[in-house]
């Protein structure tokens, strides 16, 4: 059982945008471009709904950092069914650590027992900000989660690793990280987006919480990757074993 | 002198093999020497194994009863204990780097380079975004230690013949006692390991069922290959989660690569882009699997695999 869940949704580039590289290497174009709730963080927000309806938490909150533009995705989560938003607002580019940093200065003022957050997000692809946030929180970490079973202070979670199937057992609070297979978030139905515009949403700005800003990693050429050559088509299995023999690879 | 610390990942009885890789990116960082930590609860033949690692100067056996599982919240404050003197901790991009490495970064109050896939400089590397449709080059503050996960599919294995000194060392740290390791589920198998085996054959989706998944067996064992399959044949249920290959599950980069039944998503093809040779059998001609195979065979794979194992058998 744990009261209140913090959550994190960061807004990204939707899944389904073939992201392009700007001609002159300065960037990937996002201009114009669909901007969604990071997926694994969407799974993240509908399991803090799920323990909440199965009458383990009371309260969730839905966290962003980012420009006002992130207050679309809050309100998307809000309309999925967090309780509560909280947008940390800064029009600069902020790096992992600045991040795990600003959430912990959150975390200190809401306690959450639990921060739900997604493994990675799709973006930069760097599945960072759990692991620094526990690091610098001094709780334990519980990574690529496919379930969390909770028993009383406790709570074990089972994680998804190369090796298969790995169970921990965290004390309370911790930070978790959502992967695939964790659960199916739910759709939004268009009378929970009304109900969800009355939700509150709390704007903070970045300079007042007096969050040190780290060294960043800087950033200096964009480029699209070596694209693979189309190859062959043949005809049948005979086709295949000579391509292959031909190759030297049977 | 670039001292470079390699935390290796072991299951407690071999030395996993992105140990090797991760030694042949350190060995592209100019001056770099390199050690690599082995904590254990035994790790004596660890060690020795690492030693032979060549390129590698120094093995740090660090044994502690605590340390007979990886847990992150253990090691990190661990590797902080030995890090000072270090310009770059390393750790691979699997899971267990992936895992370790930020928590490392985080205590030492540094970012952290994820999956350098090329090496530019002793703080210059390149990385992948966006699933691998994007390349961006980062340069990191010069005046901090650089911690990093390498992309392991983006190395070679470094080759066995070196004879790197042993020390053991007894670390000082504080130990938090809040995460403990409960058990690992390991789908046991006689097949080679996906994340280092020279051939992949994969499954998608189109095989239906965990029951059909078996010609994938068949022709993979008749191949001496490794199993993988795509998220939607993992989200299925076919499969377990250790053999989804993509951006989100094993990055891998085989000699040969046989993608049966798989569509070629994005997120799929992100985790093979670095194989030497694709093939796709697929029923769908205008799958963009065909758009990066370099060997495809249109048709229906309940006909085509078994027929492909035969011939297989036979030459």
């Amino acid at each position: 059982m744990v009261e209140k869940i913090l959550v994190g949704l960061k807004r990204v580039v939707d899944y389904n945008v073939r992201v392009r590289v700007r001609s002159d290497g300065s960037g990937v174009e996002t201009d114009g471009v669909k901007m969604s709730i990071n997926p694994f963080d969407e799974i993240a927000l509908e399991e803090a709904l799920r323990i909440r309806d199965a009458g383990n938490a009371s309260e969730i909150i839905a966290i962003s950092i980012g420009s006002s533009d992130a207050q679309q995705q809050l309100r998307t989560g809000l309309a999925m069914g967090a309780d509560r938003a909280i947008l940390v607002e800064t029009t600069d580019a902020t790096d992992p650590l600045t991040i795990a940093r600003i959430l912990l200065q959150i975390i200190k003022k809401e306690e959450p027992d639990l921060v739900l957050l997604g493994k990675q997000a799709i973006d930069d692809d760097n599945s960072q900000i759990g692991q620094m946030l526990a690091a610098l929180w001094g709780r334990p970490q519980a990574t690529f989660a496919s379930e969390i079973v909770f028993d009383g202070d406790k709570a074990k979670v089972t994680r998804e690793v190369d090796a298969g199937l790995e169970s921990i057992e965290v004390d309370l609070p911790a930070v978790v990280t959502t992967d695939l297979r964790l659960n199916e978030p739910r759709y939004v139905k268009l009378p929970d987006i009304m109900k969800a515009k009355k939700k509150p949403l709390q704007q903070i700005p970045l300079a007042d919480l007096g969050v040190e800003a780290s060294a960043a990693i800087r950033e200096t050429a964009f480029a699209a990757p070596d694209e693979r050559q189309k190859g062959i088509l043949v005809e049948d299995v005979q086709g295949l074993v000579t391509a292959l023999q031909d190759k030297g690879l049977l | 002198m670039t001292g470079i610390l390699l935390i290796a990942e072991h299951d407690g009885s071999r030395i996993n093999p992105s140990t090797a890789k991760c030694v042949s990116c350190a060995g592209e960082i100019p001056g770099a020497e390199i050690h690599i930590v082995v904590f254990a609860e035994d790790g004596a033949a660890l060690a020795q194994e690492a030693a032979r690692i060549t390129g590698v100067a120094k093995v740090i056996q660090v044994d502690n009863t605590a340390n007979a599982h990886p847990v992150a919240a253990i090691l990190a404050p661990q590797v902080v204990a030995i890090a000072d003197g270090y310009s770059h901790i390393f750790g691979p991009s699997t899971t267990f780097g992936k895992d370790l490495m930020p928590r490392i970064a985080a205590l030492l109050g540094v970012n952290q380079v994820s999956d350098i896939m090329s090496v530019l400089g002793s703080h210059n590397f390149t990385r992948p975004i966006y699933a691998g449709n994007a390349i961006v080059t980062v340069e990191t503050p010069a005046d901090l230690p650089v911690v990093a996960t390498i992309r392991t599919a983006s190395y070679a294995t470094a080759l066995s013949g070196g004879e790197a000194t042993i020390e053991a060392l007894a670390v000082d740290a504080d130990l938090p006692e809040h995460t403990r390791f409960l058990e690992l589920r390991s789908g046991k198998s006689d097949r080679p390991d996906l994340q280092t085996a020279t051939r992949v054959v994969s499954g998608g989706r189109a095989l239906g069922s965990s029951e059909n998944f078996e010609i994938i067996y068949k022709l993979a064992d008749a191949l001496g290959a490794a199993v993988g399959a795509s998220r939607a044949a993992v989200d299925a249920g076919y499969v377990a989660n250790d053999m989804q290959v993509g951006q989100t599950g094993k990055i891998i980069a085989p000699e040969l690569y046989i993608a049966i039944g798989i569509s070629g998503a994005i997120q799929h093809l992100t985790g093979i882009k670095d194989a030497g040779t694709i093939v796709a059998i697929n029923k769908d001609g205008d799958a963009p699997i065909f758009e990066v195979a370099d060997i495809g065979l249109v048709g229906d794979l309940f006909n085509i695999v078994p027929e492909f194992e035969a011939a297989i058998c036979k030459s």
